[in-house]
């Protein structure tokens, strides 16, 4: 049977759309208000250094920045395909990449937590 | 019989735009939320780097994020991860059936038990983070 790196990425996509799709609307009302300064006690340092602190907290923040990740970067894939890029060697490499290197990025700046 | 048979001719760009075709629109639209997803991400993982930088560096991420820019990209990242979201639960019941014995689960129980874990899942972020 022929090899195929298919289902990886695949699996990563429908885990990622469905956790993004439980926990991200949330998350960026949380961003939204602290952007809009709604009040002075919300995302303050203390909260979230102590949620990102704890190894479940940091466990929880990988996995759900991994498969963001992963998800976006194999929809963008496809998704460039549909807007007429038909070089998808490259555009797989390019956007397989960034998605490593922001998942790397996370486990870096965890550890330093 | 023509041996030269008519082929419409479709733009490899703008195929979507097609009018007869609105669906073809809500796919893209649906599709094109991976770059919102995608960005939003990569605006925790620079909240995650200030955070591992101390207060100071916590306290200027929000400050660069309170302004006009950060407020418009949050409100347009909100409108695409609920279009994501819906369109992903809408469609859990082909993506997933689930059968018991002979009988396939109704497709309303699929979707709506995933908007019933979203509200609660949602709550809990609220809480956490407000």
């Amino acid at each position: 049977m022929a090899k195929s790196n298919k289902p990886i990425f695949w699996g990563l996509f429908a885990a990622g759309g469905t956790v993004t799709a439980f926990v991200t609307p949330a998350l960026v009302l949380v961003t939204l208000f602290a952007a809009m300064k709604f009040s002075p006690d919300m995302f303050t340092y203390e909260n979230i250094h102590a949620f990102a602190a704890h190894w479940l907290g940091k466990l929880i923040i990988f996995g759900v920045i991994l498969l963001s990740l992963w998800h976006a970067a194999h929809r963008l894939r496809v998704t460039l395909h549909d807007f007429g890029v038909r070089a998808d060697g490259a555009v797989a490499v390019i956007v397989y990449a960034i998605a490593g290197l922001g998942t790397l990025m996370t486990l870096v700046y965890l550890l330093r937590i | 019989m023509s041996n030269k048979p008519y082929v419409r001719e479709v733009s490899k760009t703008t195929w979507f735009l097609n009018p007869q075709q609105p669906r073809y629109k809500r796919y893209m639209a649906r599709e094109v939320t991976c770059i919102f997803i995608g960005a939003y991400t990569f605006l925790l993982i620079v909240a995650l780097k200030r955070l591992a930088e101390g207060p100071d560096a916590f306290q200027g991420f929000l400050n660069a994020l309170h302004s006009p820019l950060g407020v418009l990209f949050n409100l347009a990242a909100l409108v695409a991860a609920v279009y994501h979201s819906t369109s992903w639960f809408n469609v859990t019941p082909q993506a997933m059936p689930i059968q018991r014995g002979e009988e396939f689960v109704p497709g309303n129980i699929i979707v709506g038990a995933h908007y019933a874990v979203w509200a609660v899942v949602s709550l809990i972020i609220l809480i956490l983070g407000i």
